[in-house]
C-alpha cells in the first residue's frame, strides 16, 4: 500500500518535470515576453535592461536551470506581470475555483445519478426517453453559449441573479469563501449551473449504461428471484456495482473542472485560476504558467490516488500494490 | 459581526432579485473595465491600464485633460527661466490622504524612486531621463534642470504619479499592493486591491479639485466583452469602458443607458518593410523571388490608394473611427492639418503599379494580430480583398498578439497591421518611435519595425525635440510628418474611437487617452 503511494508520487514528480520542460520550450518558441510587457515607446536600451532584470537575456537552458535551482529551494518564480510570487497568485485564486468545481460536481452527482438510475431501470417508459433526450442538450450545447443565455435570462431579463463575480465572502481560516453567504450563493448559482450542465448529462448517460449492463446479469436476477426487496437489490447489488466507473469519472471530471473552468470563469468574471491562466498566456507570463500547470499536475496525481484508494474500498477484489498489477 | 454579514447578504439578495435598478446606494458606484491593473505601485509598470488605476489615487504635477491638453494639477504653474531650468510652483494646502502636507520634498523623492523599481517590466526611467537635477527652492517651488533644450519635460511630468516621501521611504511594490504605502493626494483613497480582481476606493473629501460624487467605488476587471455589457444591462455596474462595436447600437438604442465617446490616441496603420532588398513575404505571382517592391514609393502609394478606409470604418467598425493620414490625432501638438487621408482610388493604384513595373501585381502575405485592436482580424481580411482588387494576390495570416508582436519586432513580416498610441499627445512621440531611423544607441525608431529611414525626417524630428518653444516644436514636427507621409513611409488607416457607457443618471467625461478615471464619473 505504502509502496503503491510512493510509486504514484514518484510518477507525479516525473510528470511535473517533463511538463516544466515543455512549458519552457513552448513559451520560448512563442516569443519574447518583453515585447508585450514594455511600453511601446520605450527605447532599445530600456528593453535590454528589462530583459536582463527578468533574466530573459540568458540562454534557455540556463533560464531553465535557474528555475530548477529555485524550485528546489521552494521558489517557483515571480510573475513578470504582477511582481508577486506566482504560487501566491495561484493559491489566492484556488478557493474561488474550488468552490465552483465542488458546487458543479455536487450538483451533477445529485441530479445526474438519480436520473440515470431511473432511465436505466425503466428503459422503455416515456419519462426515461425525456431524460435521455434532455441529456443530449447538456452534451451538445456549447458552454459559453449556455453561459450567455443564462446571463441574459436570469440577469438581464428577469434580474433575479447577479451575473458576475463572487459577491460577499466570509473568511474561514484566512481564506475567503462565497458559499457561506446568501449573496455569495446567489453569485454561485449561475456559474455552477453552467459548469454542471455538461456533467449532469455525462452522469446520466454513464449511470444508465452501467445499470443496463448490470441489471440483466445473473446475480441480480437471482437476487430478485430470491424475493429480496427491490430497494435492497438496488442499493446492495446494482448501485455498488456501478459505482466503480462512476467514481473514476467523478474524479477525472472534478480535476478537469478545476483545471479548465476557463470558459465559465471568463463569462461570469469569476476571479478563479482559469481567468488567471488565460491572462498569463496572453502576456507570456511564464512563471505563472509553469506554476499553474505544476499545481494542476499535482492535483491530478492526488485525485487519481484517491480514486485508486476508493476502488479498494468499493471492490474488495482490488488489492493495491500487489505484484499482479 | 456575523449577523451584520448575513444582514448584508439578505440585502444583497433583495437587490439581486429584481429591485436592483436604481436601488443601489446613491453614493456608491461600480465600474467594469476591460483590462486589469497589474500593480498598485504607481511606478511599477508604465502601461496605460496601470496608470488609469493608480491615477484614481495619485496625482501628477501636470495632468492631461480629456483632450490631451496639459493642465495644472499638483503644479500650478511652470515656466522656463533660462539655461534649461524650469521653475515649477506647487499647489499649496494640499494634504496627503493621511493628513500630512504635500511639499517639494515629496516630488524630489518621487523622481529618485520612480526609475528604480526592481523587476519593473516597463520602467519609468524614460520619463525622468530629461532631468539633470531637481532642486527644492522652498516647500512649494521646484527648479528642474533638463538635459536637452526641449519642452518634453512638461509632457513627461504628466506621466509620473507623485508619491509621498513619508509613506514611500523604503516601501517596495508589495507595500503599495497591500495599501501600507498607497497614500496619495488624488480624488480617492485606497481601500483594497486584489490582483486581476477588483480595486476598492473611498472618496477623499479634501480633494483639491473638489470631492467626487461617490463615497465608495469599486473598479472591477471584466476582460470578457459580453460579460461587461451584460453587467451594465443588468444594472450590476454603473459604468463600463471599451464598449465593443457589435454592442454599440444595442446600448445606444437603450433608454436606460448613456453613451460617452471620443477619439482615441491610437492610430491604426500598416507598417511596411521599406528597407530590405528582398523581403520575406513578397514574391512574384508564380512564387519566384523578386526584389522588394515596397522600396518603390509608387508601389507604397498604390497600396494606400487601394484601401477603402471609409468602407472599413462603416462596415467593420460600425462608424466608430475616423480615417487617418498621419499618426498624430487632430488635437495633438504638431498635428498637420494639410496631410489628408489617402482617398480610395483603385484605378490610380493599378496605374501606379504598372508604372512601377508591376502591371500584373505580385504576391504578398499580410500579417496582423487578432485580439489586440478593435476588429483587427476582420480589418486585415478586408485589406487583403482590397489588395486583390488591384491585382495583388494576398494571403492573410492573423495571430494572437503574444505571437504577433515578438515576430513583428524580429522583422518576420513585410506588411502588417498594428496601432500606435501617442499617449502624450505630441506628434514627435510617433515620429521618434515609428518613423525615425532605427538607432539603438540614441533610442530612436524603437518601434520602427519596417526600418524606414529618411535623413530629412530624422533632422526635422530631432530639431522639434530640441527647442523650448512648444509652438516651434509643433511646426517642426508637422514638417517632418509632411515629408514622411508624402513618402508613404507607413500607411495610416484610422483613428479608433473610445466608447464608454453608463446607466441613466450618470455622466462620464470620455478621455482620448483611454483612461477610465472614476473622478470623471458623476451624478446627473
Amino acid at each position: 500500500m505504502i509502496a503503491f503511494i510512493i510509486q504514484r508520487l514518484l510518477q507525479g514528480a516525473g510528470v511535473v518535470l517533463a511538463m516544466s520542460v515543455i512549458v519552457f520550450v513552448g513559451v520560448f518558441a512563442i516569443g519574447d515576453p518583453v515585447e508585450l510587457l514594455i511600453n511601446p515607446d520605450a527605447d532599445q536600451l530600456t528593453r535590454d535592461a528589462v530583459a536582463h532584470s527578468l533574466g530573459l537575456d540568458q540562454p534557455l537552458w540556463r533560464q531553465y536551470l535557474i528555475f530548477l535551482w529555485s524550485a528546489v529551494h521552494g521558489q517557483l518564480g515571480t510573475s513578470f506581470v504582477f511582481n508577486i510570487p506566482a504560487i501566491e497568485l495561484i493559491l489566492q485564486r484556488l478557493p474561488a475555483t474550488l468552490e465552483l468545481a465542488l458546487g458543479a460536481t455536487l450538483l451533477a452527482i445529485t441530479i445526474g445519478i438519480p436520473l440515470g438510475l431511473i432511465a436505466g431501470l425503466f428503459d422503455n417508459s416515456w419519462f426515461s426517453r425525456v431524460i435521455m433526450a434532455g441529456s443530449i442538450f447538456g452534451f451538445s450545447l456549447p458552454t459559453f453559449w449556455v453561459g450567455l443565455i443564462l446571463i441574459l435570462t436570469f440577469g438581464v431579463w428577469l434580474g433575479w441573479l447577479p451575473v458576475f463575480g463572487r459577491g460577499e465572502t466570509v473568511a474561514v481560516f484566512g481564506i475567503e469563501w462565497s458559499f457561506l453567504t446568501l449573496d455569495g450563493l446567489a453569485h454561485l448559482a449561475l456559474p455552477v449551473l453552467n459548469l454542471a450542465l455538461f456533467k449532469v448529462a455525462l452522469f446520466i448517460r454513464l449511470t444508465r449504461a452501467s445499470v443496463r449492463e448490470i441489471v440483466p446479469q445473473d446475480f441480480v436476477r437471482f437476487a430478485r428471484a430470491m424475493g429480496i426487496h427491490p430497494s435492497r437489490v438496488l442499493t446492495r447489488h446494482i448501485l455498488k456495482n456501478i459505482m466503480i466507473p462512476i467514481v473514476t469519472v467523478i474524479g477525472i471530471e472534478f480535476g478537469s473542472v478545476v483545471a479548465f473552468a476557463v470558459v465559465t470563469e471568463s463569462i461570469f468574471n469569476w476571479p478563479g485560476m482559469g481567468k488567471l491562466i488565460i491572462e498569463s498566456i496572453n502576456q507570456l507570463d511564464r512563471p505563472v504558467i509553469v506554476a499553474y500547470l505544476m499545481v494542476i499536475v499535482v492535483m491530478f496525481v492526488f485525485i487519481n490516488l484517491v480514486v485508486d484508494l476508493l476502488y479498494a474500498v468499493l471492490d474488495p477484489r482490488v488489492r493495491l500494490g500487489s505484484t499482479s498489477r | 459581526m456575523k449577523t451584520k454579514k448575513i444582514g448584508l447578504a439578505i440585502g444583497a439578495i433583495l437587490l439581486a432579485t429584481g429591485l436592483n435598478h436604481g436601488m443601489a446606494q446613491a453614493e456608491d458606484a461600480k465600474v467594469g473595465v476591460r483590462s486589469e491593473s497589474a500593480s498598485m505601485d504607481p511606478h511599477f509598470s508604465y502601461v496605460a491600464t496601470n496608470k488609469a488605476a493608480v491615477t484614481n489615487i495619485f496625482d501628477t504635477l501636470i495632468m492631461r485633460d480629456e483632450d490631451l491638453q496639459l493642465k495644472p494639477a499638483l503644479a500650478t504653474s511652470w515656466k522656463h527661466i533660462g539655461d534649461g531650468v524650469w521653475e515649477i510652483k506647487l499647489r499649496e494646502g494640499v494634504r496627503w490622504h493621511d493628513g500630512q502636507p504635500f511639499t517639494a520634498q515629496d516630488v524630489i523623492f518621487t523622481f529618485e524612486r520612480a526609475p528604480n523599481v526592481p523587476n519593473s517590466p516597463a520602467p519609468f526611467g524614460q520619463f525622468l531621463s530629461q532631468i539633470a537635477e531637481a532642486k527644492a527652492i522652498d516647500d512649494h517651488t521646484l527648479h528642474i534642470t533638463t538635459r536637452n533644450p526641449s519642452p518634453q519635460i512638461l509632457f513627461d511630468l504628466a506621466e509620473v504619479p507623485i508619491i509621498s516621501k513619508h509613506a514611500g521611504e523604503g516601501a517596495a511594490t508589495a507595500d503599495y499592493n497591500n495599501g501600507k504605502a498607497t497614500i496619495g493626494t488624488g480624488p480617492f483613497k485606497f481601500v483594497s486591491w486584489s490582483p486581476g480582481g477588483s480595486l476598492k476606493l473611498a472618496r477623499n473629501d479634501d480633494y483639491w479639485a473638489g470631492p467626487s460624487d461617490f463615497e465608495h467605488v469599486e473598479v472591477i476587471a471584466m476582460p470578457n466583452d459580453a460579460t461587461r455589457v451584460a453587467a451594465l444591462l443588468s444594472g450590476d455596474v454603473d459604468l463600463i469602458n471599451a464598449v465593443p462595436p457589435e454592442s454599440f447600437q444595442l446600448l445606444k438604442n437603450n433608454d436606460a443607458i448613456n453613451i460617452a465617446m471620443t477619439q482615441d490616441v491610437y492610430t491604426a496603420y500598416l507598417h511596411i518593410d521599406t528597407d530590405r532588398e528582398v523581403t520575406p513575404n513578397i514574391t512574384a505571382k508564380d512564387g519566384s523571388e523578386i526584389g522588394n517592391p515596397l522600396l518603390d514609393v509608387r508601389v507604397r502609394e498604390a497600396l494606400s490608394l487601394a484601401i477603402n478606409r471609409d468602407a472599413i470604418i462603416e462596415r467593420l467598425l460600425q462608424g466608430l473611427a475616423m480615417p487617418a493620414g498621419q499618426l498624430a490625432g487632430p488635437t495633438m501638438v504638431g498635428y498637420n492639418p494639410d496631410i489628408l487621408p489617402t482617398p480610395y482610388d483603385p484605378e490610380r493604384a493599378k496605374a501606379l503599379l504598372a508604372e512601377a513595373g508591376f502591371p500584373d501585381g505580385f504576391k504578398l502575405t499580410i500579417h496582423g494580430p487578432n485580439n489586440r485592436y478593435v476588429a483587427d482580424g476582420q480589418i486585415v481580411q478586408a485589406i487583403a480583398q482590397m489588395f486583390e482588387r488591384v491585382g495583388i494576390t494576398t494571403v492573410v495570416e492573423t495571430m494572437p498578439a503574444n505571437v504577433f508582436f515578438p515576430a513583428a519586432s524580429a522583422r518576420d513580416f513585410s506588411i502588417f497591421f498594428l496601432g500606435w498610441g501617442s499617449a502624450q499627445g505630441t506628434a514627435w512621440h510617433g515620429l521618434r518611435g515609428v518613423l525615425m531611423t532605427y538607432d539603438k544607441e540614441q533610442g530612436y525608431g524603437s518601434s520602427n519595425r519596417g526600418r524606414y529611414h529618411n535623413a530629412e525626417v530624422d533632422e526635422l524630428t530631432i530639431a522639434s525635440m530640441s527647442t523650448f518653444d512648444v509652438d516651434e516644436a509643433a511646426s517642426l514636427s508637422a514638417q517632418a510628418a509632411a515629408v514622411a507621409f508624402a513618402d508613404f513611409a507607413i500607411l495610416p488607416m484610422h483613428y479608433q474611437m473610445n466608447v464608454w457607457a453608463t446607466q441613466k443618471g450618470f455622466a462620464f467625461v470620455p478621455r482620448q487617452d483611454q483612461m477610465t478615471l472614476v473622478y470623471g464619473l458623476s451624478r446627473k
